[in-house]
């Protein structure tokens, strides 16, 4: 791992512990290389939250489970954290959390008094802020402008109240350090600060999404609110709907009519919405729909982790029809990945599900801008004659589509098998040559494949494979391991599988691959599809992420 | 040929002596008088005997799944509001499967029209109790006669805020047709609940039971009394027939999105500005 130095906020839900996150990071970020990642139970009130906020001597992007300074913000933020503290972890706390037993240095930061002054404890998460910008020696002037900022609707005697709070916890944190090697780490590039919620919106945007219909299912939901947010400046038509199906029924209305609509879900939601996919397969309505995954099965664990829906989405929807399903790893991807599902959905007039989870999504990144494309913008929707057939079967298996009122034709489409018009038909030939026209989109989906990443040397012997959000933890491992044999095979498109992948593996003597599940479900696909033998799978599926530590060690159990 | 007829060689897949049929003309009427063009109109349906309406006019139609004909039509209307969309279905695709569409899309106010035929049984599936069919109705799966009371779409409708609730008869095609023109043209949404016999599967309610069993409501009513309206939609036997409300002082979906506030050009005709995605981006 590379040389690092974690914070971690402990507190309970409706403690600010978000805001306090999100004023560290966007300070930190433009000075140190930095990443942040928060774990949360399902409460609104009470119960154990923590953040983590990750600086480090290069760019990092994975979770680090040993703490160097930890804040415990009331007097169960403890318990759940004792096997991550360590005998030179400083603890800050108000005295009377400390029960004794706890490890590492205590250090006593009175807040509650501190915050007396100004007359109300709700300064307390402020005079923190200032506490730590004074140990990481932020500049005072960003800090105050982002409290401004985000008390910008308060009266003045607030954000005043709030600007001295924090210079008097940054004047408390004197001699307080961090190591010299993370401090003298600067990066001479502008960042961007966003979590993996933020890339995929973008891409959405980027992609000309301009309708999208959902019912909120954590850890989805956040998508939604971003369009929602968006909506009125981008020309973004928001719905709650009433349920799942009719959030994936009225997207393929919308894109029926010529908009470019998603729904935004979790597995729950989206196994709801299976029947609408399968109408998306025999209508060749495109659509995208993006899956924040969490574990199940039902409820499963809610506001936490998993990559256990890969089947799901390779398999969900009656019948049998081409799909598309992307795995972004990374804030970059995610836009880019995002953006084109919009664009090959209407190219192949198929479904194109963006698959994430609560680690990816809810992380923050430091991402350098690049320019957008603008070709994923191109329409491929045509304008009709009165002869006009929306399922003319011809050489190429991808008809024409048009949408009612533009044109002289009608655009017929039912969900029955149906003639070139779009009639009711029980012909069979007719329902062979239709099927095989959409199933024959396959081939040229994957022509449009969207290659996987090799990271490392390119004369490998053992492969580690990974998808989605294990992109920073294994990259992470392959930047700072001493074995020069190790490569990392990033696999962004995880559905339909390009050949390609075959000669990455051929190569490798020992092929491993990393999933948050219990079963290697992308392993299963890899043998099923393209016949790679994989030797062993790590697979973690408690709910967390696979920390940095932990990651090393699984992987000197197997590494041959 | 007239506008929205269609060849009359067309196999049509309803039984002989279906109210569909009588349904089918009274639409294709109402159309043409309110000389609508063809390539302006899309129609959505779920799955049963009614929902193949679409199949039948020659339009543009989205013809879905099982119970989700309203979901395609309000999306239709509101990425493009200039096209006339129209959701037809049956009891059971419209009350049954999709019954949490019909309430929550009435709250919505979409400026569609919804035409449900109401037989009181399951057409396609051969014979099952539907939401509306009467208790004791005696069929294929409740073979000692139907115990849960019907479902009541007017007072629903009426409940909810609907801004047109309409009763028809099949068996009427000069008032079904003028009916329907009415709901067409209403802005927001319509609802006419279309009594219609199956001569397949329900005995009981037959073409001559909907006539003894029903009456028109005199020139007199007025349509804007909605507690006049609930107490005419809890009416049985006769049954009312006619528009029991309208409303024209409620603003439409459409004109409540946010989208449309500022711009009324439909949703489709709108292009994306990649720059001001890349502001954002960079912001």
């Amino acid at each position: 791992m590379h040389n690092s130095f974690a914070i971690v906020l402990s507190g309970e839900a409706g403690q600010g512990l978000q805001t306090l996150e999100e004023l560290i990071i966007a300070s930190a970020g433009r000075e140190y290389y930095v990443y942040s990642t928060k774990e949360i139970m399902s409460r609104v009130r009470g119960g154990n939250n923590t953040v983590e906020i990750r600086l480090a001597t290069k760019p990092v992007a994975a979770y680090q489970e040993a703490i160097d300074y930890l804040f415990l913000l009331n007097d169960h933020a403890y318990d759940r954290l004792k096997d991550r503290v360590h005998e030179n972890t400083l603890v800050f706390s108000e005295e009377s959390y400390f029960k004794g037993s706890e490890q590492g240095l205590k250090q006593i930061l009175p807040l509650k008094s501190m915050a007396g002054e100004f007359g109300s404890p709700i300064y307390v998460n402020t005079l923190l802020f200032g506490y730590i910008a004074g140990i990481l020696n932020l500049n005072p002037e960003t800090c105050r402008q982002l409290i401004t900022a985000r008390f910008e609707n308060l009266s003045p005697e607030i954000i005043t109240n709030n600007l001295k709070a924090f210079e008097k916890g940054s004047r408390a944190s004197e001699g307080i350090n961090l190591p010299e090697a993370i401090k003298k780490t600067s990066h001479p590039r502008p960042y961007k600060i966003l979590n993996g919620t933020t890339a995929t919106g973008l891409g959405a945007l980027a992609g000309g999404c301009n309708f999208i219909s959902s019912y909120p299912m954590s850890p989805s939901t956040a998508l939604l609110v971003f369009l929602s947010n968006h909506g009125r400046d981008f020309d973004v038509l928001v719905e709650q709907a009433e349920d799942e199906i009719a959030a994936i029924n009225m997207t393929l209305g919308a894109w029926y009519a010529g908009a470019r609509g998603m729904v935004t879900t979790s597995g729950g939601g989206f196994a709801l919405m299976e029947e609408g996919l399968s109408l998306s397969g025999i209508t060749e309505t495109p659509v995208v729909i993006h899956i924040a995954q969490r574990p199940g099965p039902a409820t499963g664990l809610p506001t936490r982790t998993e990559q256990g829906d890969l089947n799901l989405a390779v398999y969900a929807g009656h019948g049998e029809f081409p799909r598309i399903i992307f795995a972004p790893g990374y804030p970059e991807d995610a836009l880019k990945l995002t953006q084109k599902a919009f664009y090959l959905a209407d190219k192949y007039q198929v479904p194109v599900m963006i698959l994430t989870d609560q680690y990816f999504l809810d992380s923050n990144y430091q991402m350098l801008s690049f320019p957008l494309e603008e070709e994923p913008l191109e329409s491929f929707v045509t304008e009709t004659q009165r002869d006009y057939l929306r399922y003319k079967l011809g050489d190429h298996p991808v008809s024409r589509r048009g949408i009612p009122g533009y044109g002289k034709g009608l655009v017929k489409v039912d969900s029955d098998e149906h003639t070139e018009e779009g009639l009711i038909t029980e012909d069979f030939e007719v329902r062979q040559l239709m099927n095989d026209k959409r199933l024959d989109k396959e081939s040229l989906i994957l022509e449009d494949y969207q290659s996987a990443e090799l990271i490392g040397p390119e004369d490998y012997s053992k492969l580690i494979i990974a998808w989605g959000s294990n992109y920073g933890l294994v990259r992470e491992y392959i930047e700072t391991t001493d074995r020069r044999d190790i490569a990392f095979l990033y696999v962004k498109q995880v559905y339909p599988l390009h050949a390609s992948l075959r000669d990455f593996a051929r190569q490798a003597d020992q092929v491993l691959v990393v999933e948050n599940n219990a079963t290697g479900q992308l392993a299963g696909l890899l043998k099923l599809h393209l016949d790679i033998e994989v030797t062993d799978s790590i697979l973690k599926y408690t709910g967390e992420p696979f920390s940095i530590e932990e990651f090393e060690s699984l992987l000197k159990e197997v590494l041959k | 040929m007239k506008p929205f007829e269609l060849n009359p060689n067309t196999d049509i897949a309803w039984c002989p002596g279906c109210g569909d049929f009588s349904i089918r003309k009274a639409l294709i009427m109402a159309l043409n008088e309110l000389a609508l063009d063809p390539g302006q109109v899309v129609m959505t349906s779920g799955i049963g005997q009614a929902a193949k309406m679409p199949q039948y006019v020659d339009t543009n139609f989205f013809n879905g799944l099982h119970g989700r004909g309203l979901p395609l039509a309000v999306a239709i209307k509101a990425v493009n509001p200039s096209l006339t969309v129209i959701a037809e279905g049956g009891d059971g695709d419209m009350y049954g499967e999709g019954g949490n569409h019909f309430i929550h899309n009435i709250r919505r106010n979409p400026d569609i029209a919804h035409f449900v035929h109401n037989n009181m049984i399951y057409g396609l599936t051969q014979g099952q109790g539907s939401p509306t069919s009467p208790v004791g109705q005696l069929n294929t799966v409740q073979v000692e006669g139907v115990i849960n009371e019907p479902f009541n779409p007017l007072a629903v409708a009426v409940s909810l805020g609907a801004t047109f609730v309409a009763r028809a008869f099949s068996g009427d095609i000069p008032t079904l047709t003028r009916i329907m023109k009415a709901a067409i043209t209403h802005k927001g949404y319509a609802l006419v609940d279309i009594f219609q016999p199956c001569v397949s599967f329900n005995k009981v309610n037959t073409f001559k039971w909907y006539q003894e069993h029903t009456y028109y409501l005199d020139e007199g009513h007025d349509p804007t009394d909605r507690m006049k309206a609930m107490a005419l939609a809890f009416e049985t036997d006769p049954y009312p027939l006619g528009i029991l409300y309208q409303t024209k002082d409620r603003s439409t979906y459409e004109e409540k999105a946010v989208v449309y506030q500022e711009d009324k050009t439909p949703l489709i005709h709108r292009r994306r500005d990649l720059k001001a995605v890349e502001k954002l981006l960079n912001a």
